[in-house]
Formats: structure tokens, sequence, C-alpha cells
């Protein structure tokens, strides 16, 4: 975001970061198969907020309700925009969904979502589940350096 | 009778990119893919397997969705996320560029030629359906624009018989258009589904729709009278398959030569269904007659039957791989 911009939340409630991810001692064991579990998928708490030089975590915006599971090869996220008409949250949404795709193995089935009741508008949840728009969207150059600023 | 699919041919056809769509030659001869590598590819059979013949290069700048040949196998066009499509034309054994249709705002989604080959039908994520007509001169020229849907229009197919055009789209329902007096226009609006329709198909005879969704259903509609009797015909939804398909159903096609309807899906399967003879057409009945749940790595996105030899399928996936699979009716002893 460029100075001069009028931010839709200007001053948001600013929330402590968790710990680092605790390793165990047989995932230290390279002998051992370490399923992928939701914790992986809290990768995603790094992101950076589109229009606050602060990461999704410390926003709160990824109180996330992740659901992962290695067998069946399937990941489920539930963010919760900071206020209710965020414009800002197709675009979280996408940010997390491409963290996603690139962090998580290809046969992995991607569910990204905004907690029900959370945003006014349910349309940022059918685009984000329409990987034609979400490939397209990621063709789109300046779009796709928005969402690199988000994750970098 | 015990049906199976059964393996031919496992083709890495677009590596490190996706395969969005494949297409078989009205021949049956050439199958044209596509996909997230901006190029459209030609397999032939050379022997036992398939093998890529051409490559076309250089007609697109993004993701190339979908590939439609014309009625007589000479042309080809190409619907891309660039919002062009291109028309190339066959010589021998290439293919050169013969125009390109610009026109859309944004991603053309699908591009489809009527029966005729006089007309040629395209959809983009701006809302709208061109119909463009074709002159002996190779020239094309756009005679409509359709705005019917108010979303996103994902896919258009032309009856076999009439110049009757389907459209799907992201608004959850499905167009029917229809010329009256030198004028295309909506005559139908299918609803239904209760999330996106990615795709549609008409049955051999065109009395008959398939169309597939988000929904994670499959819908049969079939042509009847309308109520008021004017001639035009209204469709009614009479069959609904649900409870097979795992996540969003990205394509439907049904074999002009069986009978059996195939099913492309989110859930990496690739099914086959047929329809109950002894039903009545009114209330169709279809089972699942062939199942290959890791048909795919990835999603499958495409589906498509061989227009000449029954029973050979062509499958694609967001891997970028091509399969050929062959589905049998066996006799039991």
């Amino acid at each position: 975001m460029s100075e001069g911009v009028i931010l839709e939340n200007a001053n948001p409630m600013i929330f402590q970061r968790s710990g680092d991810r605790m390793v165990t001692a047989s995932e230290e064991d390279e002998d051992v198969h370490d399923p992928i579990d939701d914790r992986e998928i809290f990768l995603v708490r790094s992101i950076n907020d589109p229009e606050h030089p602060l990461t999704l975590e410390e926003l709160n915006v990824v109180e996330l309700d992740r659901q992962v599971n290695d067998t069946e090869s399937t990941a489920r996220v539930e963010f919760t925009p900071t206020i209710p008409h965020c414009s800002m949250a197709t675009l979280i949404g996408l940010s997390i969904k491409v963290k996603l795709l690139r962090s998580l193995p290809d046969r992995f089935k991607i569910d990204v979502h905004i907690t029900p009741g959370a945003h006014a508008s349910e349309e940022a949840n059918k685009q984000l589940a329409d990987k034609e728009r979400v490939a397209a969207a990621l063709e789109n150059s300046s779009l796709l350096e928005v969402v690199n600023q988000c994750l970098s | 009778m015990k049906e199976a699919l059964s393996l031919v041919q496992r083709i890495s056809a677009h590596p490190d990119s996706c395969c969005w769509f494949v297409s078989w030659s009205p021949n049956g001869a050439l199958l044209a893919s596509c996909g997230g590598d901006k190029a459209v590819r030609i397999w032939g059979r050379e022997g036992d397997s398939w093998i890529c013949k051409t490559v076309l290069q250089d007609g697109h700048q993004r993701t190339v969705r979908k590939v439609a040949w014309s009625p007589c196998g000479n042309y080809l066009a190409s619907a891309s996320f660039d919002a062009t499509t291109c028309i190339w034309k066959k010589k021998n054994d290439d293919f050169e560029s013969l125009t390109v249709l610009e026109g859309h705002e944004n991603e053309v989604k699908c591009v489809a030629w009527a029966p005729s080959g006089n007309l040629l039908a395209t959809c983009s994520r701006d809302k709208s359906v061109w119909v463009w007509e074709v002159d002996e001169d190779e020239e094309y020229e756009c005679v409509t624009v359709l705005n019917a849907h108010t979303q996103d229009v994902k896919h258009v197919a032309w009856h076999p018989k009439k110049e009757l055009l389907a459209s799907a789209s992201y608004d959850n329902n499905i167009c029917i258009y229809k010329e009256e007096d030198d004028d295309w226009e909506c005559q139908a609006t299918l609803q239904g589904h209760t999330s996106t329709v990615w795709s549609l198909c008409f049955d051999a005879s065109g009395e008959r729709m398939a169309s597939c969704s988000d929904d994670r259903t499959v819908k049969i509609w079939k042509e009847c009278p309308s109520e008021n009797g004017q001639g035009n015909l209204s469709w009614k939804c009479v069959c609904t398959l649900s409870g097979y398909h795992g996540r969003t159903v990205y394509d439907v096609a049904w074999c002009e030569l069986t009978g059996a309807l195939a099913t492309a899906c989110g859930d990496d399967a690739v099914r086959v269904f047929k329809e109950d003879v002894t039903a009545s057409p009114d209330e169709p009945v279809f089972s699942l007659v062939a199942q290959e749940t890791k048909a795919h790595s990835e999603d499958a996105n495409c589906v498509s039957w061989n227009p000449k030899e029954a029973g050979l399928l062509a499958s694609c996936s967001d891997n970028g791989e091509i399969v050929i699979w062959r589905f049998k009716e066996e006799e039991l002893d």
C-alpha cells in the first residue's frame, strides 16, 4: 500500500504471535515418515496483510480453523477478515491459497474459505473455489506481484 | 454385462503445466490438447501408441483453455485467457494460423463450431457469448453478442442437428439461444444447479442435454413443448446424478456411438454412467458402470469420447497428463 491511501481499517487490534512450531524427536529422525499435519498449514500465519505492515497472525486474520488430512490429501483453511466488509478478503484468501499451492505436494486438494458469518459476501468463497479464475488471476502480472508482496 | 475402463496409454502431454482440455478430430484420427503452457498439441496414433505430431506455439500469450475442431476437420479453434480465439488451418500434417478473433474483454473460456461449420460461438469471463459467421473467403464476422448471463460464461455447445446454442455459467444457470427473424436471442434459462455449471453436452439426437456443476451433480435435461404452445422449446430436468462425485464435476461427455456418459471430476476420478434402457425417457435412470478413482493424480478436467471408435475415451488433468482409456462392455460367460 502506498502512502496517502486511506486504510479501510486504520487501527486494527494487534495480537501476539504464537511461538515457533515444536519439533518432536520423531520428526528429527529421517527414517520416520512425518505426515503433513495442521501445523504445516499454519505457515500461512506469516503472510503479510495487504494493508498493514503486519502478518495475518498478528492481525488475527487467520484465526484459523485448519483441517489437514495427509492420507486423504486434503487441506482446509478458514480465515476471518478483520472487518466484515473488508474488500481485501479475496486478496487475503488468494494469498493463503497460493501459499498452500506452493508449499504442499500437488496431490493436495486445497479449500480456502472465509469463516461463515465473518464477511458480508459469500462471493469471495466462490471465487477462491473456482480454480479457473484462480489460474487466470495468477497469470495477471500486477495481481501476482501484489500476492507475492503478501507472501514475501 | 460387466463394464470396465482399461488403460490404453498415459501421456505426459503438457509437462510442468496443466492440461485443461482434449478434443478428438471429427474422423477420430487426431486428438488436440491444450493447457497452461500456452500451447496446443496434436496427437496421432503410430502403431500401438499415441505420439505428438505437432505443437502449435506462439498463437497465444496465456493459458489455452479449450480447443475445437471444425466439422470438416480442416480447422481448429483455440480459446485463450489472453482474450483471443485463434483459428488454425490444417495443411497436410501441419497447421498455420489463419486469423485471430478479438473482441472479448478478458479470458475466453470456450469455443465451439456449429454442425454446419458456418457458425462459431465463443464465451468469456466478460459474461458474454459471441456468435461468429464464417464466409467462403474464410473471413469471420461477429453476428451477435448475447448477454443472458450475469457472470463468467464457462462453456458453449451446439445442438448436433439444429442451429441451437447452449451456454453454462458461474451464475449457476444454462441458457439456450436460437436465431429468430435474423436475430439471436435467449430462448430459455435453465435453473436447477446450485453452483457454477462447468460444462454441458447434447446426446446424439439433440433431444437431451447433460450438465455438470460445482454442486457435485450431473443433471439430464429433456426438450419438451413449451406450455404456451408458441413453438418455443423448453427444457426440463428429468434426472439428477448425485452422491457419485466427491468434488466439482468439471466435464461431462455423452458418447454418440454407445450412449455412455463420462464425467471428469475434481476428486481425480473418471466415471462412466449408462442408462437403464427399460426406464421411461421422461424419467431416465442412469447407473455408475465404471469408475477409476485414481484416474489422475490431480483434478480430472476433461473427458472426450472418440467419435468413430466406440469406447475409446481420452481424459486430462491438472498434472499435465492425458490418459487414453478403453471402455468395454464384456459379456459374462
